[in-house]
């Protein structure tokens, strides 16, 4: 806006203004309307929906999922949605970064005098779009689940052992799935295709050795499972005998 | 709206002075028991002159065609003061270290006189608020009402929203049950991936490079002193600016100057 647009807006607002209501009790009347029925909301929802506690934390169980609140989904979402490993930093926290940095900056970037929302074609789309994706990516993340199921067939390597074999496999398999590793990895059918990268043949990517060392000392965003191994070194033996046999 | 109807003049606006020796104002114990109040404020305005502020405040005017979507930002509020309200009492029995921060929530739930009911507004709360912060941030985009002169007021919204986003990342964890302690171990290293300040983000948010002991009262001191005190005081500031700039008028709404203007204008032009 140039100087002639802001005298102008000035003017039209200050006549606007000096036709319309006081704030007492006019706006005040709407506004106490509005807190009564945020109120009554919120009220609704603790009757309805409650505070229940899960499980207490326990930094050695393998029984969780990392899932953030509601609001965090698309956020987490964008770690699923960009895949390459490479791109992964981008994905934590430059897209976000960018994003916040192009919010605050807005009204020194689009400067135009235009205020109606259908001649103000740029703004308008970017904004019905960031909504649009905003509340794709929260359902995406809604429709996810909590991922605690893995069904992987016994590999032939593994069954040709003897059932010892096979039982440290299956006993492996369950204490992966219940350490939620699905909620950021694949595994054959089960689990979310990332952030993480897909298990599915991690074994043959990666010898035991090297995949013990990225579980106790992962990249972020992934947990460090070094208090399991710890606490339960049978258990944690058999997360790393199952991924291993992932060939 | 309808507007409200004005009282009646008195029939008698006048009224006719006091006779001479007559004493002025209210007379016996009754009369001064009613001025009571009057005599209150007036000792306080005397001393602060908060009157005009107020005055100002409430009684500036709110342009033609302000609607309902002028509320979500008031509404916005409301679900702070809620939170706020509520939070005090939870305050009041939470315990903030990793042993008995659990068993205090359950405490709170099971035990307290509608402790359940107070914890589930405050839990919900959050989403609400977190609902209608972004409705806000959407009306005042979609209406332009961060172009001139309100840039700075967007400024300060967007940094109220961070803060509100930090709010409930920094709550989350302080039931401290599985699924918040998990959630935030992996909320706490995405930061860490963070370019320059995220290890250092990370290890603050800690409080060292595990989690630790400490990491849940560093958590508690953000979340029920740290950020709602900047957001308290930048809502302040936001709500300043906003009675200052006046709210705009839907972008629609033409401005016509009132009649006598425009034929004025007619006159003067060649
Ligand atoms: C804690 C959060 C917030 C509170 C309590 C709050 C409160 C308010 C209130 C009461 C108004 C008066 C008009 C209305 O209600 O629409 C207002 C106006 C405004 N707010 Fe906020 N707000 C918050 C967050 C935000 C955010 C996140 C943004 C944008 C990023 C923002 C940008 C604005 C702008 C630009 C105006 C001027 C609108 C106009 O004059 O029409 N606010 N705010």
């Amino acid at each position: 806006m140039n100087k002639e647009q802001k005298e102008q807006y000035l003017r039209d607002y200050g006549t606007l203004k000096s036709q319309g209501k006081p704030f007492f009790p006019y706006a005040v009347a709407k506004d106490s309307a509005m807190a009564i029925v945020v109120m009554a909301v919120i009220i609704a929802m603790s009757i309805v929906l409650g505070a229940e506690l899960g499980p207490k934390a326990d930094p050695t169980s393998t029984t969780y999922t990392p899932r953030p609140e509601w609001y965090f989904f698309f956020l987490f979402e964008l770690l699923r949605v960009i895949k390459p490993p490479a791109l992964v930093p981008l994905a934590t926290i430059g897209v976000p970064t960018i994003c916040l940095i192009l919010l605050f900056l807005l009204p020194f970037y689009d400067r135009g005098p235009e205020r109606r929302p259908e001649r103000r074609p740029i703004a308008t789309t970017a904004g019905i779009f960031v909504v649009c994706a905003i509340g794709y990516l929260t359902y995406l993340g809604a429709a996810a689940g909590p991922p605690t199921q893995i069904d992987i067939p016994v590999p032939a390597n593994v069954s040709s052992q003897g059932p010892e074999a096979v039982a440290n496999f299956e006993a492996g398999s369950q204490v992966v799935a219940q350490s939620g590793c699905a909620a950021c990895h694949k595994f054959g059918e089960n689990g979310n295709s990332g952030p993480g990268p897909s298990l599915t043949k991690i074994g043959a990517r990666l010898p035991a050795q090297a995949i013990q060392r990225t579980l106790l000392n992962p990249s972020a965003p992934m947990p460090s499972f070094s208090a399991l191994s710890e606490e339960s070194p049978t258990q944690f033996a058999q997360m790393v005998g199952f991924l291993a046999a992932l060939k | 709206m309808a507007k409200i109807k004005l009282p009646a003049t008195p029939s008698n606006p006048l009224s006719s002075p006091k006779r001479p020796g007559k004493k002025y104002g209210p007379s016996g114990v009754m009369g001064h028991a009613g001025e009571a109040g009057v005599t209150a404020v007036d000792w306080i305005d005397e001393r602060t002159s908060l009157s005009g502020g107020l005055r100002w405040a409430m009684f500036r005017k709110v342009p033609k065609g302000t609607n309902w979507f002028y509320t979500l930002g008031s509404a916005t509020m409301f679900a702070f003061l809620s939170q706020a309200v509520t939070g005090v009492f939870l305050a009041m029995y939470y315990d903030p270290s990793a042993t008995r921060a659990y068993e205090s929530i359950q405490y709170i739930n099971n035990d307290v006189f509608l402790g359940e009911f107070v914890h589930g507004m405050h839990r919900w709360g959050s989403s609400v608020m977190v609902i209608l912060i972004f409705l806000h941030m959407g009306r005042t985009f979609f209406f332009g009402a961060y172009k001139y002169p309100r840039e700075l007021n967007w400024v300060i919204g967007v940094a109220l929203l961070v803060m509100t986003m930090t709010m409930s990342f920094s709550g989350y964890l302080l039931p401290f049950d599985q699924r918040s302690y998990w959630a935030t171990i992996v909320g706490v290293n995405i930061n860490g991936t963070g370019p320059l300040v995220g290890p250092y983000l990370s290890e603050f948010l800690r409080a060292g490079p595990y989690f630790g002991a400490t990491t849940l009262s560093r958590f508690y001191a953000i979340h029920m002193l740290m950020v709602p005190g900047a957001i308290a005081a930048l809502m302040g500031f936001h709500l300043y600016l906003v009675a200052k700039l006046g709210t705009t008028a839907p972008p629609w709404i033409k401005a016509k100057p009132p009649e006598e203007l425009r034929e004025e204008k007619v006159t003067v032009d060649p």
